[in-house]
This record gives structure tokens, sequence and C-alpha cells, in this order.
């Protein structure tokens, strides 16, 4: 069998023909011979439809998926309960297809969805103004440090060393390229160290990001971080937050936050192989003309029936292009319908109850699993749904036996903590029982 | 089109009414009269210094986004919060909407500025 190509030899003749070359190779031989490939790609025979539907499936058993394993990894992509509602929904045509509403005011389902969308978020946030959402809580972080520069006419941002490293990561490449000063704070204990957060805090600053809980699950103190942000002249205080976690915790809109960003993955999106998720961000009103991205607003129209517009896109890039701060214009608009279904589906005490059995059933695994002693507590300090213990066994050891036990383990924090060894962050969400979290903790006792 | 004596133009249409060293500084009658229907006002911050001909806000209208440039350098001593709330009331009275009220840099930048009669002249020739 051959490949499919559908056009035969004699059409590719004649546009050969037509445009003048003599052979396919002439086409490219602008690109020096060096650089060419010339042998054939090393990809074995065709296969019919059947026979490579039988190899895709086999290669796809190889995979080992949070179907098949208990999950206590966690480490800013979550395991959380997905009501089967969400797949039905947002599998409907009219959602799936629809990329971004270009003629705007046409698209009234997918204006609406915004416009739901936004409202949840700043109700679940505190804050008066949600954009449409970004590509995913890193990239929305980033851009919180833009808005902040923006606004302030400063270049410096300062962001927590607990705040997850790979956030930080895209944060610095972002104010890189334009030129802005990323400081990053020590942290104490497992949370951020506010006294070496005061020296560095001065007027110069544009914004202070922190995350929380922060990436080892901790709650941080942003009452004292806020008071420290808002004494400087102009700083705007961004915090990085777990969307579950807002079920149980104040708001950061009632704690001072100017800025709200984070992952909104949590929120009712599969883990999809680490992405596509989706950002979240929300303002208080005084930025909402800085932020990336649209918002969507509800008017009536000339019959006085309830619709939908696009209200407000002042840093869009097509809308002055040079005084845009970012590029962004794109939203992830079907993970951010999925997690306003997700949220009107569990409405305010389902979340609640999934932050509250996340809460007490990641601290019921923490009790057991540091009871004997064998593993021992990193920080010591109030948790959410993520904990760090550590012990003498090196921790790819340590989740090769709970691969083995069919458990997805925990995150090696010595990874990105050069101080941090043998230590192992573990999440637990309100998906896992009693008896999955005794197993767990059997596991590790016999290792 | 409505000018008023007394007050330093820029050829970007910003007004400049000086007192001593500082100085009001806001958009004409027949910028307001071109952007139309004003929908909001970007100001700078209070303490922010600013060089003449650097742009210290925007001005949004209905038909399209405009900088607003420095007509003078020197520093921000208040800016016109009202006009955040209402930027219609740049459209029912340009003169009596100041932006910024400045410390000057410089007095003696404001000779480059027209006044009443020279700002008259150069609208009617930019018509």
């Amino acid at each position: 069998m051959h490949r499919y190509i559908p056009n035969t030899k004699q059409d590719r003749d004649e546009m050969l023909d037509v445009i003048g070359a003599n052979s396919i190779d002439d086409l490219f031989k602008d690109i020096p011979k060096s650089l060419r490939l010339d042998r054939d790609l090393k990809i074995d025979d065709s296969l019919s439809e059947l026979e490579i539907r039988n190899h895709m499936k086999k290669l796809g058993n190889k995979n080992q998926t949070i179907d098949d394993l208990t999950c206590f990894l966690g480490a800013g992509m979550y395991d959380h309960y997905i009501p089967s509602l969400i797949g039905h929904i947002a599998s409907r045509g009219e959602f799936l297809t629809s990329y971004t509403p270009y003629q705007a005011e046409i698209s009234q389902g997918t204006l609406r969805v915004i416009f739901e969308y936004q409202t949840l978020i700043s109700n679940l946030t505190g804050m008066d103004v949600s954009n449409a959402s970004m590509y995913d809580g890193p990239t929305a972080c980033a851009e919180a440090g833009l808005v902040a520069a923006d606004v302030t006419r400063k270049n410096k941002v300062i962001i927590s060393k607990t705040v997850h490293p790979e956030v930080r990561k895209v944060v610095k490449t972002y104010m890189k390229f334009r030129d802005i000063e990323l400081i990053e704070v020590d942290m104490k204990d497992g949370v951020t160290d506010v006294d070496k957060l005061k020296e560095v805090a001065d007027d110069n600053t544009a914004g202070i990001i922190v995350q929380n809980p922060n990436f080892f699950g901790i709650i941080e103190n942003l009452k004292e971080i806020e008071e420290i942000t808002h004494n400087t002249k102009k700083a705007k205080f961004i915090t990085y937050v777990d969307p579950i976690s807002l079920g149980v915790l104040k708001s950061p809109g009632d704690l001072g936050a100017d800025i709200v960003v984070g992952e909104g993955q949590s929120l009712g999106n599969k883990l999809n192989f680490g992405g596509p998720t989706l950002g979240f961000m929300a303002v208080k009103q005084k930025l909402a003309r800085k932020i990336p991205g649209r918002i969507v607003g509800e008017t009536v129209d000339k019959d006085n029936k309830r619709s939908f517009v696009l209200t407000l896109q002042a840093r869009e890039q097509h809308i002055r292009r040079y005084k845009a701060i970012s590029n962004i214009c794109s939203n992830q608009g079907l993970n951010a319908l999925m997690s306003a279904i997700y949220l009107v589906t569990m409405g305010k005490e389902g979340l609640k109850e999934v932050a509250i059995q996340s809460l007490q059933k990641a601290h019921y695994a923490f009790d057991k699993i540091t009871e004997s002693g064998k593993f021992k507590p990193v920080f010591n300090k109030p948790f959410f749904k993520e904990f760090a213990v550590k012990s003498d066994i090196k921790v790819n050891e340590v989740n090769e036996k709970l691969l083995e036990n069919k458990i997805l383990g925990g995150y090696d924090l010595g990874k990105d903590y050069n101080d941090i060894d043998n230590s192992i962050l573990f999440a637990v969400t309100e998906k896992r029982t009693k008896e999955e979290i005794d197993k767990l903790v059997s596991v590790l006792e016999v290792l | 089109m409505k000018t008023v004596e007394g007050l330093y133009y820029s050829s970007d249409h910003e007004w400049v009414k000086v007192e001593g060293n500082k100085a009001l500084i806001g958009i004409t009658d027949h910028a307001q009269h071109n952007l139309g229907e004003i929908v909001y006002v970007e100001l700078p911050e209070v303490d922010d210094e600013l060089e003449k001909e650097e742009s210290f806000g925007v001005v949004e209208s209905v038909k399209t986004a405009s900088d607003i440039y420095m007509p003078v350098s020197g520093t921000v001593i208040e800016v016109n919060e009202e006009l955040e709330d209402s930027p219609e009331l740049v459209n029912e009275d340009a003169f009596g909407s100041w932006f910024i009220k400045v410390e000057m840099a410089d007095n003696a930048k404001l000779d480059d500025l027209m006044d009443k009669e020279d700002y008259e002249k150069f609208c009617a020739e930019e018509e």
C-alpha cells in the first residue's frame, strides 16, 4: 500500500510545469545540500487502517493514567472529581468548534459563556472584573506582573520562592524581555520570609507576587504581605491561588489583592497530559482597562431582550498595537466553559465540600504517614491539600515502590529546591478514599 | 470653536494655564470636538516626572483613542480624578476640565507654545 496522497503523478507534473520546475527537489534548491536529508525517513512501511488502529492501541495501552493508578501527585495539576455533565455540555458542536468571537455580537452563545465565566471567577476571587481566561496559570501570572509594571510605571517585580518553580520560570522569561527586574524572595520554614520581603520591597516596586496556598501547600500570611506591598508607594499585590482552596479560604479580594491569577485546571478540567488548561485573571475595577484579553458585558437589545456584548478589550493587541502590554488575544474558551459549568454544577456548597474534603483527607494522610516517624514533616505550618514529608529514602525509590502498587506518588522537591532533599510533596483531593490513603500509608511503611 | 484668552496652546491641542511655576493642563475645545464623545481618560500618577512632548495619558472616545502629550516639562502634583469617573466633563467644558497640575521644570519652554490668536490660526490652517 502507498501513503494516501490524492493527486496523481500527472497532476504533480502539470503543477511543476506551470511553475517551471523539473522536479519536486527543484523546489528546495535554495536549501544547501548539506542541510537536506538525503535518505527516506526511518518510518516503517504503511499499514492498513485496521493495522494502524491496533498498533496505536497497543502503544496507548503502555500509558498508565489516573484511571489506572491512584493519584497522590499534585504540584499544580490536580485529580479532582469532574461531574460527567461537563463533558456532555462542552462537547456540543457549537461550543466545541467555536474559536473566538470575531463577529462578536452574533456569537451570543459564546459571549454568554464568557460573561458567566467572568461573573463566576469574579465572585470566587472576590474581585470586580475577570478577563475571558488565558493560556494557563503561569502565563496569567506573568501577565499580572506586566500589568503591575504598566500601571505603576515601575520595573521591579518581586516574587516569593514559595511560588511554583515553573510559574517563576515563566514569569522570569516574560520579565526578561520587558527589561523588568525580577527579584526572588527567600523562604523561611516553607513560607515567604517577610523580613526579607520588607528589605526588598520599596517605592520602585511594581508588584509583589505570592502563591496561596503556596507550592508546598502551606497557607501564607497574606494579610502581612498585603501590608508590606501597600506600604510602598504604588506596588500591586498579586496572588496566585488554587481556586478550589477558595471554597474554604478567605477570598483574595477580601485580603486586599489587586490582581488574582491562577491555574483553572482543577475546576472541571482533565489533566490533559499537562495541557491545555486555562489561566484566570481577576482584578479590582481600577485595573479593568489594563488587563490583557477581553471583558464581556450584559445589556439589552432594541427589543429590550437580554444580550451580551464585547465591552472592553483595551489592552488587546489589535487595539493600538503599540500600546498593548500583552500579545495574548486568545482565551482558552472551551476550558473556561468547562470551569464555568463546574462552578455552576458544584455551586457554593459543592465547592466548599470539595475544599473541606480535600483538606480533611490531606490532613488524615499527613497524620497517618508521619505517625510512625519513618516519614517526618518537612515544615510545621498549616496546609490545605498538599504537604511535604521527608525520609532517608530517595524520592524516586519511594515513587517506584508506589508505582508497583498502582499508586502515582508525589513530587520530588529536591528537583527545584537545593536545600530540600529526600522530600516528597503529596496531594490529596476529595476523590481519594480512606482505603486508598491507608494503602498509600501501608506501602510507605514497609519501604 | 471656543478658545480662551491668557492660555498657552500646543500644536497637539493641549492648553496650559500658568500660575507661577505651576500649570494646569487640559485638552482644547477643538480637540474634544474632533474626538467626539469621550468615554475614558487615563491619567498619570502624582509624582510622575514627565518631559515636554512625552505622553502623559490617553483620551478615548467612541471614535478613537489618542495619546495626550506634555506641553511643558514638569512633575505631576495633582490629577483630576473626577475625569476618571466622569470623562464626559471634557466634552461639556474642555477649558474647565483640567487633566493634571504640574510643577514646571522650566518656564522658558512656554515660549514654544502658541497664544489664543496663533492657535486659532493654527487650527484654521489645519482644517
